[in-house]
């Protein structure tokens, strides 16, 4: 039955399937993302007094593609605005700016043309290779999770301005080089979805870094990570069977079920090893469990499955210490054959450390240092630094923890390695040693 | 023989013109293209979207890989081109001096294009 309440975030959920839907009838993003702004203006207007329809989507829809078909109407009594080329071919007719007329015949109802691969050719559009990777992520934020400009700007710490053009750039690229809206082909396919999950990773990590974002404006950094996981669950739904899709899936859900515990009262991050598991969502890491393992009964295996997997090992640890370190290494070894580079080494070099041991640790942490990829990033001193200090080489420990201190680009980081220096002591040994 | 004019623009210059002086540019784009074909020396010709609008691609033992952007950043462009058939390097930069972005803070490289033997 009709209600006269608007749902919270029915513009925003239903933004991707009604652009979806409006792309695959004219095409034209600008031209669908004007006309769904001027539909959910319309529902605003009219819901409260006739009542929210029972399938918000479809009416949006017909909406929008009627104020659509308006304003190409009104286009095409203008003439053409740009005038093609240099002049190189001053005969060449200049296309018109709309559908024949043919094309503006009636498309029955909205609810029929509404398809989950309209959304899912939208997500491949956004996340196309050919656009910038920020210009990837800003795109999909703005049409699939419906945010508006100041939102996306404020969630990525740039000007207003920053971010409106470069969703502009984007959609002029997608419109001048001829992005098509499609699904991929089936051999391309594997690597479209990689790119689509590394801007939903990248919408997550970026949230999941800001744990200044609390106290921020309406939308938080730290909302991001809610966005990346909705996106995360509705690739889920539009790809069930893409093992990958799973796996990125159970890693959102697995680190979100430990975001409570990230930070202290006063806002500082606590790393895994100090974190209070009680904190940790019980609910979600069963969930999250649960995705692992299906994603690897579906197969084949892939780098976020195994980062999912050794989450999950984490997740499932009663403390630091008894976490089942063998298993971790074993698939650490794994993820560096999928996705070989310094940041697995680096990751695989702690969970050695606590294995066999420190110096063990240490060992694979100066080899990846005299490799000399990960030069100015702040977590191989760090790593360094609490080897040294479990060694008790002191001095050697201070030095690392203030380089690294030095490199932190976050504050929360900056100051939780700068309390690690001090509690080293004045030179003599250490006094609060990461294990209990 | 056959010369490729590669017409590098300036978008900051083409940026700050009002709209009556960008016609006049377009204008006289329009004159050299006639002039040219009416001496028989136009062969093919064709302006470019800029460079926001372009796209990498690279063969990699990992496969192919597809980025955003010119394959070499610049502050001049490759806007265009005329390939034209005429006597001698020296008309060939007699034309290329009469391109209108040659005068416009831009240049234009003249390159003979490579004589592969028959091609039908």
């Amino acid at each position: 039955m009709v209600q006269p309440v608007i749902p919270e975030d029915v513009f925003r959920t239903e933004s991707g399937r009604v652009l979806g839907a409006l792309m695959r009838r004219f095409g034209d993003l600008d031209l669908a993302e004007d006309a769904y702004q001027d539909a959910c203006v319309a529902a605003v207007e009219t819901w409260p007094r006739d009542g929210v329809p029972t399938n918000p989507g479809a009416w949006l829809t017909t909406a929008a593609r009627n104020r659509a078909l308006d304003r190409l109407r009104r286009d095409r009594q203008r003439p053409a605005r740009e005038a093609l080329s240099l002049g190189l071919h001053p005969d060449r007719p200049v296309e018109p700016a709309g559908p024949a007329a043919d094309e503006l015949a009636d498309l029955g109802d909205g609810a029929a043309v509404l398809d989950d691969d309209d959304q899912l050719r939208l997500l491949f559009l956004c996340c196309h290779p050919a656009l910038a990777e920020q210009a990837q992520v800003a795109l999909t934020l703005r049409t699939v999770g419906g945010l508006t400009t100041t939102e996306i700007a404020r969630a990525f710490l740039v000007p207003e301005s920053t971010m409106a053009q470069r969703l502009v750039r984007a959609k002029r690229k997608i419109a001048l080089a001829g992005i098509p809206f499609r699904l991929p082909q089936d051999t391309e396919l594997a690597t479209r979805t990689a790119a689509v999950l590394q801007v939903v990773y990248l919408i997550f990590n970026e949230g999941y870094a800001a744990t200044e974002a609390a106290a921020d404006g309406p939308l938080v950094r730290t909302d991001l990570c809610e966005e990346a996981l909705r996106l995360s669950a509705l690739l889920r739904r539009l790809l069930p069977s893409d093992a990958e899709v799973g796996g990125l899936g159970a890693l959102l859900v697995l680190h979100d079920a430990r975001r409570a515990a990230r930070t202290d009262s006063a806002g500082r991050l606590v790393p895994l090893a100090e974190q209070d598991r009680s904190r940790w969502d019980g609910g979600r890491i069963r969930e999250g469990v649960a995705l692992v393992e299906q994603a690897l009964r579906t197969g084949p295996v892939g780098p976020y499955q195994i980062e999912a997997s050794i989450a999950a090992l984490h997740a499932e640890a009663p403390t630091y210490q008894t976490t089942d370190w063998p298993q971790i290494v074993v698939l650490y070894g794994l993820l560096e054959q999928a996705l070989p580079g310094p940041m697995v080494a680096l990751n695989r070099a702690v969970a050695v450390a606590m294995l066999e041991g420190p110096q063990a640790g240490l060992d694979l942490v100066d080899r990846i240092a005299a490799a000399g990829e990960l030069a100015g990033y702040h977590r191989l001193p760090a790593v360094r630094a609490h080897l040294l200090e479990d060694l008790g080489r002191t001095g050697e420990a201070g030095a690392a923890y203030d380089e690294a201190a030095r490199l932190a680009t976050s504050g929360p980081e900056r100051d939780y390695l700068r309390m690690r220096r001090d509690r080293l002591g004045p030179g003599g040994l250490t006094s609060g040693r990461r294990s209990p | 023989m056959k010369y490729m004019l590669l017409i590098f623009s300036n978008p900051e210059n083409w940026g700050a013109l009002g709209e009556v002086e960008t016609k006049q540019v377009m204008d006289e784009y329009w004159t050299f293209t006639q002039e040219i074909t009416q001496s028989g020396e136009f062969v093919s010709g064709e302006a470019l979207q800029g460079p926001d609008t372009a796209t990498v691609v690279r063969v990699r033992d990992t496969g192919r890989a597809v980025s955003d952007g010119p394959f070499v950043e610049s502050k001049e462009v490759l806007a265009g081109y005329y390939v034209v058939d005429c006597k001698s390097l020296d008309r060939a930069l007699e034309l290329a001096a009469k391109i209108p972005d040659a005068t416009m803070g831009g240049g234009v490289e003249v390159r003979p294009v490579a004589d592969m033997g028959p091609t039908s």
